[in-house]
């Protein structure tokens, strides 16, 4: 009889939801009932919508539970574990028969996040056993010349993973080239995308993935050692790669010819560029450079210097072990295999999902992210991130694959997929984007410093009801210069939310304008602040804690708001313990 | 993200009340004679003061051969370094994307309200400091805060609220 497993998802997403303590009621009931079962981690299934999720496999089959707290957890083992009763309810997933969130998983291919969730990432033999670094020790048993990796990867068509999508194969060829006693090796997970976090969960689930990525790519490109440059917002990836990077050096795959360090960020978006993530591993602040020369020529210390992102690395294996031809199986002529993008916002299913490039945005919304909750409606999706523009519901069908994507004026990206609906506003988000920008611009270029200043204050101005009938004229021949004159990829893509929600939005911008009207509500400066009179009890709080005194109303009696004088601070809303304050 | 690069507030190196800068000793043993190590000392640096006093600015100068404009540079570009001491409870909340459009600013305006302090400012009695961060990554609990190592998710400004006044009834009691 096979001893029943039982697997605790401890993914970040899996810890803010309460799995460790989950984890720990499960360790702590093992011990003081001496309870026949063996219990694991794993990581961040993807699946951040049901966490904490707890899987139990036994002779019957696989069950994952969603939803867990300790109470469930003690329900999970007396009644699962300990007498093979499935408590049904909590059951998300099952390979016995269908549910509602079997759709989920089922319109994946898992490539890059092949382990992620399905092994314990602390432990090296894990990964061993679902066929991890067999492609490194053939590469190395078969004495394979680094021009036939190249080759390999070359035919796979896979393009770079972290937002260019340059082809990758190429990229090695180019560093491969440069030659040098000194090379460089660089992963890239700085993850600046606030909205992103597919870096984060793959380092977190799979290590060692993207460990045998970066060594195979040492190998193909003759580079001498390898650097991570990782977020120190991210601990649990910190030290997750920390003890796969001495698990690996213990069976030498690592140490010998080439050694992995790895650099902490210190939180400066413009760092994921790669050559102010160079001057940052160099100790500098992190300002880019003009390129050319390029990395691949010149890159850190001086030194050929091959970057790619955590993505692109984790892939890397798989495509040497299974062979170029099945990956490009995947994806479509131009842009081939699969793509993880990380799945929120105004969405049932948010969480991490893999798809092949060319699927649809309507299928990933509303196909493996369910749609989106209560009764709203979809506005648009957001993919890209800061650097990326807004798609409307009405082309939902664009197919995901790096042309179709530009050719709505958004761009890949990483793979953030934020969702929008009728609440949400264009213009606010606009707005958002560019104060991310305009505050993470390094300084450095005049075009980036100051013009994504200026685009900020008009769209502050035009959320706040003082827009002008100029301001979208001069928005959009602002966007067009920094496009054009800035000098990396901040500034060059920085105007994009811009552009975009002027072109599939502009009605939007004109309601701000002319009407003083936000369509979605969300502006507060524009929105009216009343009392809703059946609701109001005259208790005085919102009086009280009005800071301008605007709110007028003796004791037990209805309260008026007088609305020259409001500065719609939202605070009456929020002190009301009556519903009585309404927005309109 | 960083709030100073828009305010432009100077920022100052603020001397610690009796730095001891013996406490640096590892650190300097650790990373002399190195390159790139700018950044990984004064972060090492930070986690032993919770921000970097302007003692240890100078003894690691000092000692490590490192330029005092370049480190100020340095600490002041990158959102992480703190020049000036921080409460005992760090709040962040998040404003990533996912966030914001699930109304994170409702929760800094509630919080700010009720601590009367503005985003990045730290308390009069020294109990928080506020901040806003970029993506938790925990965008499916959406809108999400840290204090310490405990993250609160699906909130509301309000139940933002009742998590600190938790946090205050609970200091209380403790003994001092
Ligand atoms: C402002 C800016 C931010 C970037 N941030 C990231 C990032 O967070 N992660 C990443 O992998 N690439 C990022 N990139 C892209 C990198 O410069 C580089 O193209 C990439 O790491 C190359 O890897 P790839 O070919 O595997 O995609 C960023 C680029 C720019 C201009
Ligand atoms: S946007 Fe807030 S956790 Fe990701």
């Amino acid at each position: 009889m096979g001893q029943t497993r039982v697997i605790v998802g401890l993914g970040s997403c899996g810890l803010a939801a309460g799995a460790g303590k989950v984890y720990e009621k499960i360790r702590s009931l093992k011990e003081a009932e001496d309870l026949d079962f063996k219990l694991s981690k794993t990581s961040c299934s993807g699946m951040c919508y049901r966490e904490p999720l707890v899987e139990v496999v036994d002779e019957t089959g696989w069950y994952l539970y969603g939803g867990i707290n300790e109470d469930i957890a003690v329900e999970l083992l007396n009644s699962h574990v300990a007498n093979n009763n499935p408590v049904k309810e909590h059951i998300v997933c099952t390979d016995l028969y269908d549910t509602p969130d079997s759709r989920f998983f089922r319109q994946q291919v898992k490539i890059a996040l092949r382990n992620c969730g399905r092994i314990d990432p602390e432990n090296i033999m894990e990964y061993e056993a679902r066929g991890g670094y067999e492609a490194l020790k053939r590469i190395i048993d078969e004495n394979t010349d680094p021009r036939s990796i190249i080759r390999e990867v070359t035919d796979s068509g896979l393009r770079g993973r972290g937002g260019g999508g340059f082809p990758t194969g190429l990229k090695w060829k180019y560093t491969f080239n440069h030659k040098s006693t000194e090379k460089y090796v660089i992963c890239n997970a700085d993850e600046g995308d606030p909205g992103a976090f597919m870096d984060r969960s793959l380092l977190e689930g799979d290590p060692h993935s993207v460990l045998e990525g970066m060594i195979i790519a040492g190998l193909a490109t003759e580079a001498t050692s390898g650097v991570i440059y990782c977020r120190a917002e991210y601990p649990l990836a910190l030290k997750r790669l920390d003890i796969a990077i001495r698990q690996a050096r213990e069976r030498n795959y690592l140490g010998k010819d080439f050694d992995i360090s790895v650099k902490e960020g210190a939180g400066a978006f413009v760092c994921g560029e790669e050559t102010a993530l160079i001057s940052s591993v160099e100790g500098y602040r992190g300002m880019p450079a003009k390129r050319p020369p390029f990395p691949a020529e010149s890159g850190l210390w001086k030194k050929p210097t091959n970057i790619n992102n955590v993505e692109t690395f984790a892939n890397i294996p798989w495509i040497m072990r299974q062979g170029a031809a099945e990956y490009a199986r995947y994806g479509t002529e131009k842009s081939r295999g699969t793509k993880v993008f990380a799945l929120a916002g105004k969405i049932r299913h948010g969480g991490l999902v893999e798809v092949p490039m060319g699927i649809t945005i309507k299928d990933i919304v509303f196909g493996l992210g369910g749609g989106i909750p209560g009764d709203k409606t979809f506005k648009a999706v957001q993919l890209g991130g800061p650097s990326g523009g807004c798609i409307p519901a009405w082309l939902a069908d664009t197919p995901v694959d790096y042309e179709s994507v530009n050719a709505t004026g958004a761009i890949m990206g990483s793979g953030g997929l934020v969702v929008m609906d009728e609440t949400t506003c264009m213009v606010d988000i606009a707005r958002f984007f560019l104060d991310f920008t305009a505050r993470e611009s390094c300084g450095k270029c005049t075009f980036c410093r100051i013009g994504t200043m200026r685009m900020l204050e008009i769209l502050v101005r035009i959320t706040e009801g003082s827009g002008r009938e100029e301001d979208i004229a001069i928005l959009e021949d602002l966007a067009g210069q920094i496009k054009e004159s800035s000098l990396c990829g901040l500034g060059q893509t920085a105007p994009n939310p811009v552009i975009t929600t002027i072109r599939y939005f502009r009605d939007e911008y004109e309601a701000h304008i002319n009407q003083k009207r936000c369509p979605a509500k969300a502006c507060k400066k524009l929105l009216r602040y009343e009392v809703d009179e059946s609701n109001c009890t005259g208790c005085t709080v919102c009086a009280r804690n009005c800071p301008v005194s605007a709110i007028s109303g003796e004791r037990k009696e209805i309260h008026y708001i007088d609305q020259d004088i409001c500065t719609r601070c939202g605070i009456c809303y929020l002190k009301c313990r009556f519903d009585a304050i309404m927005v309109t | 993200m960083r709030v100073e690069r828009i305010i432009n507030k100077r920022q100052e190196l603020v001397p610690g009340q009796n730095t001891d800068t013996g406490l640096l000793d590892g650190v300097i043993r650790k990373y002399s004679g190195k390159r790139g190590i700018m950044i990984p000392v004064l972060q090492e640096t930070q986690k032993i003061y919770g921000y970097l006093p302007r003692e240890t600015f100078l003894r690691l100068s000092e000692e490590l051969g490192l330029n005092l404009s370049d480190m100020y540079g340095v600490a002041t570009f990158y959102a992480q370094f703190r020049l000036s001491p921080v409460g005992r409870h760090i709040i962040r909340v998040c404003h990533g994307t996912a966030c914001h459009v699930q109304n994170a600013q409702g929760i800094t305006d509630a919080l700010e309200e009720t601590l009367k302090v503005a985003d990045g400012g730290t308390t009069d009695d020294g109990m928080f400091t506020l901040e806003s961060v970029a993506c938790l990554g925990c965008c499916s609990l959406a809108p999400v805060m840290m204090i310490g190592d405990e993250t609160y998710g699906k909130l509301t400004g309000k139940e933002a609220v009742k998590v600190i006044k938790n946090i205050r009834i609970k200091e209380k009691k403790l003994p001092i």
